[in-house]
């Protein structure tokens, strides 16, 4: 009862309900613009979250992810352009129905899946994450050593990227954390003899730098591209019809979604694709797949937003972020000195019970918004790229010098915008690296306290059925990519 | 004449100067740099070293890049990497606009380096409305340095304009 009233918070306060309202309002639009969306979004007000207390500026990103992912669909239904890397399952089926005349059934249909999908994994979120922490306290330093390795194998598995490619970035994100003062022997390591460097090369810089820097050299080569654009009268509620031939895929969707979101370092987009395909296999009318099916969009929208609350589970109670932008959010936590883990739910209910209730109720109001408001989001697209992106380069400068107030800050930034250019050049995900960098203090640290405590002895690990389960799990989340490579051949 | 076409292919392009190979040889090399370094880094006596020394890890990690990226680019002899397209000129200038932002904020003024890119990226990337160049170079960046500097009580670095403001 208590833990439900904690939930209410945001409503109850006029300073939380107007963060709630703005930061889903602002996911609303970042989502609808494409190569923004709640990712680079998130890492671009990061730096604004700063002066907030740690609950707004939590709920205000946790907001942002919700609706910016259900942003997307809206530009990917319209203009056939994935708002966000999710939505990219909704142009198959979004458009070509968008294109008969339906785009206000379309957006209706996408609207209902996403709302359904992001309750289903709120209440996926509050089950399973206490049960989670509570297995957590079990785990002492070695355990954690091989859930931070499972995490980053993983990795191997996400949509971008090929597996190996994958491994590589996340080993650049660690190295990039062993950057400094080493913390536990105060030796410093790649500082090249700059002061600045030895506390390290901070998050922010790194996030805003890959997202927003890099996705602006990208915008630079695609000046030429043209959108077809289909206009949109009115969102449309889906009729008692479509409700009945798709709430078995949106509830089965829900489900993928939320189970994928909870594996460490996947995330919507891995689940759009899932539920999209697991929705073509159970349809009854596969052949309309790609044709403007409502179970396609339906499949695929159920299962980006049901990810959302599925990647905060490891994220609060582990602190391994399910997805990109739980990767940003986990960086917020830091930030705003909240530790992950599952003291955080012994110790900060209020805390914890509030970012739940803010991600119910902002999956309640972009349906409000989305609703009544798909028409003006919907003009948001025509906003130019020639007139976005030097005002995003603006807000990012000024966001990462305001964190140190130091100009080492915007150059790491502009540094990784390049390296983040070329690295998604040549087909290197980026995500791999964010989450290379949160988890590589978490790596270092609890293999040299492991091996404190084991006296160097390197095979004590496998005397611990949890290290050994991870470890086994590692593997075999190496593999799968290379077993589904060699099907699919 | 085919033989002569795959002939003149080979020529244009030796396998050696692929995306996979370029890519490959770079981070090897960027890897056996940082992987010298770690050799110049401090050791600590066995009663401080906590595990492993300090330069254990950043080696190990060295050794799974490299290897990885080795293991990539033998995986490309069988499939190679799909060619990518030649970038835009509007690329390369953006890219040096940033290097000149980066100059003019270090040098000159922060706050100019910001107008300067807003307005040649913009320019640059098609817009010729006065009106919204405007909008973009002064306004904007304007709006940004009164938040900054009023709400979130930010000092931004010295320099020209900036100067002005804070006498």
């Amino acid at each position: 009862m208590e833990n439900f009233i904690y939930m209410l918070a945001p409503l109850l306060s006029i300073e939380l309900f107007l963060v709630l309202f703005f930061g889903t309002l602002a996911g609303l639009i970042l989502g609808v613009l494409p190569g923004l969306g709640p990712t680079t979004g998130g890492a671009l007000i990061l730096p604004f979250t700063i002066p907030m207390d740690p609950l707004s500026a939590i709920i205000l990103l946790t907001t942002i992810y919700c609706a910016g992912t259900y942003g997307g669909a809206i530009t990917a239904i319209l203009i056939n352009t994935p708002g966000t890397p999710a939505a990219a399952a909704t142009c198959l089926d979004g458009y070509p129905l968008a294109q008969k005349g339906e785009a206000g059934r379309a957006l209706g249909l996408a609207t209902i899946a996403s709302v359904f999908g992001g309750i289903f994994s709120v209440v996926i979120l509050v089950l399973f994450a206490p049960m989670l922490a509570k297995i957590a306290y079990q785990f002492g330093q070695p355990e954690y050593f091989a859930l931070a390795i499972f995490g980053l194998t993983m990795l191997s598995s996400i949509g971008e990227g090929t597996p190996i490619k994958n491994l590589i970035a996340a080993a650049f994100g660690i190295l990039i954390s062993t950057v400094g003062s080493d913390f536990m022997t105060s030796v410093d390591r790649f500082t090249f003899g700059v002061n600045i460097l030895t506390e390290g090369i901070g998050f922010i810089p790194v996030v805003v730098g890959l997202f927003a820097i890099s996705e602006m050299l990208v915008q630079s080569t695609l000046l030429n591209q043209t959108f077809n654009r289909v206009t949109l009268d009115a969102l449309k509620l889906p009729t008692l019809d479509d409700v009945k031939s798709t709430w078995k895929t949106i509830l089965r969707s829900s489900g993928i979604g939320a189970f994928i979101g909870i594996l460490p370092a996947e995330g919507g987009t891995v689940a759009s694709l899932i539920g999209y395909s697991e929705a073509k296999r159970w349809s009854k009318n596969p052949q309309e797949f790609g044709k403007g099916s409502i179970e396609g969009i339906t499949g695929a929208e159920a299962a980006n937003n049901a990810a959302t609350g599925g990647a905060m589970v490891p994220t609060l109670a582990l602190g391994i972020p399910g997805s990109a932008t739980t990767a940003v959010i986990l960086t917020g936590l830091i930030v705003h000195g909240v530790r992950p883990g599952p003291s955080l739910f012994r110790e900060q209910p209020d805390f914890l019970y509030g970012i739940f209730g803010a991600m119910l109720f902002a999956n309640i109001i972009f349906f409000i918004l989305g609703f009544f408001g798909a028409k003006i989001f919907a003009r948001v697209t025509l906003i130019p790229n020639k007139l976005l992106w030097p005002m995003v380069f603006v807000l990012s400068v000024c966001g990462t010098y305001s964190l140190n107030q130091s100009l080492m800050d915007v150059w790491i930034m502009l540094a990784f915008g390049i390296i983040g250019f070329f690295m998604r050049r040549f087909g290197f995900s980026l995500v791999p690296v964010i989450i290379g960098l949160i988890l590589g203090e978490l790596v270092e640290g609890t293999l040299r306290q492991s091996l404190v405590i084991f006296d160097g002895n390197w095979f004590m690990f496998l005397t611990r059925p949890i290290v050994v389960t991870f470890l086994i799990f590692s593997i075999a989340a190496l593999l799968v990519p290379y077993l589904r490579g060699e099907k699919n051949n | 004449m085919q033989r002569n076409n795959e002939r003149a292919i080979k020529k244009k392009s030796p396998s050696f100067l692929n995306d996979a190979s370029i890519v490959s040889f770079v981070i090897i090399i960027f890897s056996l740099f940082l992987f010298y370094l770690t050799f110049n880094f401090d050791e600590v006596p066995p009663i401080l070293n906590r595990g492993i020394q300090p330069a254990t890890f950043p080696k190990g990690l060295l050794i799974i890049i490299m290897s990885l990226t080795s293991i990539l680019y033998f995986f490309s002899l069988k499939n190679p990497w799909k060619k990518q397209e030649t970038l835009p000129k509007t690329f390369s200038y953006t890219l040096i606009i940033l290097i000149l932002f980066a100059i003019i904020a270090k040098t000159l003024d922060f706050f100019l380096g910001l107008s300067f890119l807003s307005f040649t990226i913009s320019y640059l990337w098609g817009e010729r409305r006065k009106l919204l160049l405007f909008f973009v170079t002064v306004i904007f960046p304007l709006l940004v340095f009164i938040f900054f500097e009023t709400i979130l009580n930010l000092r931004f670095p010295g320099g020209i304009l900036t100067d002005l403001y804070y006498r």
